[in-house]
């Protein structure tokens, strides 16, 4: 029934709070010591190559595995190893970290020298030795999204700048300021990947943007730039997929499966910073910004920097910080505390004040079906609810409940202030769990 | 370091819609029509809208009371139940009855199923049904205003549908009369010209989809054509208005998704028609829902939504 048959997905229209978007972004001094964690990808931790006393220098490989889905981790600063100790990630995992106390000297390691690429695997070789993950947020490997098993299938790459998540204007400000960069990374990717469709996506409330790809672009036919509408989750890898070329991915597929490879903005303008420069990911970009940061502000901050770091570089909290965010609001973990480091795959940190924060009142279902039409995969949250309600485990299969990324839009819109998008957490964990 | 922070699951930020303000927004569609009503049947329509909001909140608060459970007054939904019973209700009924209505609304459909959400049918329609089995005699008591000297009176005699029931058709109400509400009826339902203002305004706030009102309206037309019978008449003349804007509307007794909706409003227009025609009564909506209301669980399980990129296992 072509009546009921959709155009665009779901999705809902958060306020989007881009206060910090002609914010250019201004270079944090090096902070005194930097933590970084064995894991910050998505995949299998690394082991530390350094011990306590080593001295490091910038760029230094420090960590790595020779596990497959992984990316190794470099010094953020030059200075000593202060020791590799115990820590507890923001989202509960339990791994080591290595903690640097910072000489200022920054020091840059001698081995840093733009890589010599003749082929795809000296392509791929280089960017799994930048230490380069997804840098939207999921932090996946960015090699291993490069190497698909069917290369030749895939024809076109998504560039996603669709930044959807309130607050954050970092994936912005990467546009503004360094869109050489962008299509130098782009065109590396074209070139080694074999791909001659390049899509780049960028929402609507960003038409300074779209207008600088439009005309630096203008003259490549193989590079188009697509305007999405402002709607979050415009920038969820299945939705921009669908969004930008009609593409469905099925369920327990991949992108490159329907021949799409999708890249976020600031991973692919890094790889073309790195191919020239050849100094791995120990940077990041990102929106510090919220009702408890006093002075928000885009920064470029040493990977590993402390979150009190980051607060204090911009003015401090401003009055009582009740919540700290890494992500945006839709999908952001929120920390235990401000000592958590800045990892490879933040784009924002968001402090809010108690008005902020203030865990709504649940009330019972009104079956409205708000969550069911708010859902961008059209899944029934209030049905998995009730489902899982009753552990029943063939009903959620059947509710697909697997299906769901976890974008929150259920939550989001229920009147009723239900926690839809964490029992759908906790259904998929029972699913799996029945599996084995 | 600060280590007294707030850790909760995304979303770290929520819509503004509620339960209660849906319920307000549910309130001041109401309104057109409360007026219209207390300006055609006079301030006795307005008392017995009183009573019944009054009855019904009281009834929640005294059985959360008792059951020792959350109170729940607070999201208004005892509120639209009263006012909708009253709705319901001729101008001419009498204070107890009312209060018994409330009862079965509230204690008896709404809270011993479980309170908001869970009830089967909606309370205002099971309550409507059931006074009308109970006490015929007074919840079919019409009056019906006239215009005398300027001001209006009542005087008793049938609605509309009983009068073409009935074969008098020579002395229907104008279309005119029709639209703002002055023929004989339940307080609520006569003055359409309210109740679709009320309508507008809840599409337009999204608080309801117009799917399951207009397909109950042209169910309602087409099938008075295949009948024979004037579809005006059939449309205004009775509670189908009211019936298929705020009752039928119910979220927790209609169908989630649109195509269920559709289905929905569709049988309520069906039965609405069939009732009328070959029943024994001269209305049918209140049936029609309550019928439809009990099939919603069976229509939500035929429509489910298709989940994207939703694969069938073999």
């Amino acid at each position: 029934m072509a009546y009921f048959k959709k155009k665009h997905l779901s999705g809902v229209h958060v306020v989007h709070h881009k206060e910090t978007a002609e914010l250019e972004s201004v270079v944090m001094p090096t902070p005194a010591r930097v933590v970084l964690p064995l894991i910050q990808h998505m995949g299998s931790p690394c082991d530390a190559l350094v011990k306590k006393g080593d001295t490091v220098k910038v760029g230094q490989r420090i960590a790595d595995t020779d596990k497959f889905l992984s990316v190794p981790i470099h010094a953020s600063v030059s200075g000593t190893v202060s020791g590799v100790e115990d820590f507890v990630a923001s989202n509960g995992t339990k791994t080591k970290a290595i903690v640097i106390d910072a000489d200022g000297e920054q020091t840059v390691d001698e081995s840093i020298k733009p890589p010599v690429i003749g082929s795809r695997e000296d392509f791929l070789h280089a960017v799994r030795a930048s230490g380069l993950t997804g840098l939207g947020g999921a932090g996946f490997p960015t090699f291993i999204k490069l190497s698909p098993k069917n290369p030749d299938e895939v024809d076109t790459l998504v560039i996603n700048s669709a930044e959807c998540e309130p607050y954050i204007t970092s994936d912005y400000r990467e546009c503004m300021e360094n869109s050489g960069d962008v299509l130098d990374g782009i065109r590396a990717v074209q070139k080694y990947l074999g791909i001659h469709k390049v899509i780049i996506a960028i929402e609507n409330n960003k038409p300074k943007a779209i207008e600088l790809f439009k005309k630096q672009t203008n003259d490549d036919s193989e590079i188009t730039v697509h305007t999405l509408s402002s709607k979050y989750p415009q920038g969820a890898e299945k939705v921009i997929i669908y969004e930008t070329t009609g593409r469905v991915v099925p369920e327990g597929k991949l992108p490159a499966d329907v021949g799409v490879i999708v890249m976020n903005v600031s991973t692919i303008s890094f790889i073309g910073k790195y191919l020239k420069t050849g100094m791995p990911l120990i940077t990041k970009k990102i929106t510090v910004a919220g009702s408890a940061i006093k002075d928000p502000k885009n920064i470029i901050a040493a990977i590993g920097t402390p979150i009190k770091d980051l607060v204090e570089f911009c003015g401090g909290y401003n009055g009582e910080c009740a919540k700290i965010l890494m992500g945006g609001p839709m999908m952001g973990i929120a920390v235990t505390d401000d000592d958590q480091p800045l990892i490879k795959n933040n784009n924002a940190i968001l402090a809010l004040d108690k008005a902020h924060t203030d865990p709504p009142k649940t009330t019972a279902c009104i079956r409205c079906g708000r969550c069911v039409r708010a859902c961008p995969f059209s899944l029934m949250p209030a049905a998995i609810e009730r489902a899982f309600d009753m552990q029943d485990v063939e009903s959620l299969q059947k509710l697909k409940v697997m299906n769901c990324m976890e974008c929150g839009c259920c939550s989001f819109s229920c009147p009723a202030k239900r926690d839809l998008v964490g029992v759908n957490r906790l259904s998929k964990k029972m699913v799996r769990a029945a599996k084995r | 370091m600060l280590n007294k922070l707030v850790v909760t699951s995304s979303p770290h930020v929520r819509n503004r819609v509620s339960t209660t303000s849906i319920m307000l927004d549910v309130i001041v569609a109401l309104l057109p029509a409360v007026v219209a009503s207390t300006l055609i049947f006079g301030l006795r329509a307005l008392l017995i809208i009183c009573v019944s909001v009054v009855s019904c909140v009281v009834f929640e608060y005294l059985f959360r009371k008792l059951t020792k459970k959350d109170n729940t007054i607070g999201d208004l939904s005892a509120v639209v139940t009263g006012i909708l019973l009253a709705f319901n209700l001729p101008s001419t009924i009498s204070i107890p009855i009312v209060i018994v209505g409330a009862f079965i609304a509230i204690v008896v459909t709404k809270q011993l199923f479980g309170g908001i959400g869970q009830n089967f049918a909606n309370p205002a329609i099971v309550a409507r049904v059931a006074l009308l089995v109970a006490f015929a005699q007074p919840m079919t008591n019409w009056v019906i205003p006239k215009v005398v000297n300027g001001g209006l009176d009542l005087v008793s005699g049938a609605t509309p549908l009983a009068q073409i029931a009935g074969g008098d058709t020579a002395n229907l109400p104008s279309l005119p009369d029709m639209l703002l509400g002055i023929r004989g009826g339940s307080l609520g339902e006569t003055c359409i010209v309210a109740l679709l203002i009320g309508g507008i305004y809840l599409v337009a706030r999204k608080i309801i989809h117009p799917v399951i009102p207009v397909t109950y309206f042209g169910t309602v037309a087409v099938l008075s054509l295949c009948f024979g019978v004037d579809p005006l008449y059939e449309l205004l003349g009775g509670g189908v208005v009211l019936g298929a804007i705020f009752m039928a509307t119910d979220y927790t007794t209609s169908p989630v998704t649109t195509k269920g909706k559709f289905i929905f409003a569709l049988g309520c227009g069906f039965i609405t028609m069939v009732i009328r025609v070959y029943g024994a009564y001269p209305e049918g909506t209140s049936f029609a829902i309550l019928l439809m209301n009990i099939l919603c669980p069976h229509i939500d399980k035929l429509c489910k939504t298709k989940p994207f990129g939703g694969v069938k296992k073999a």
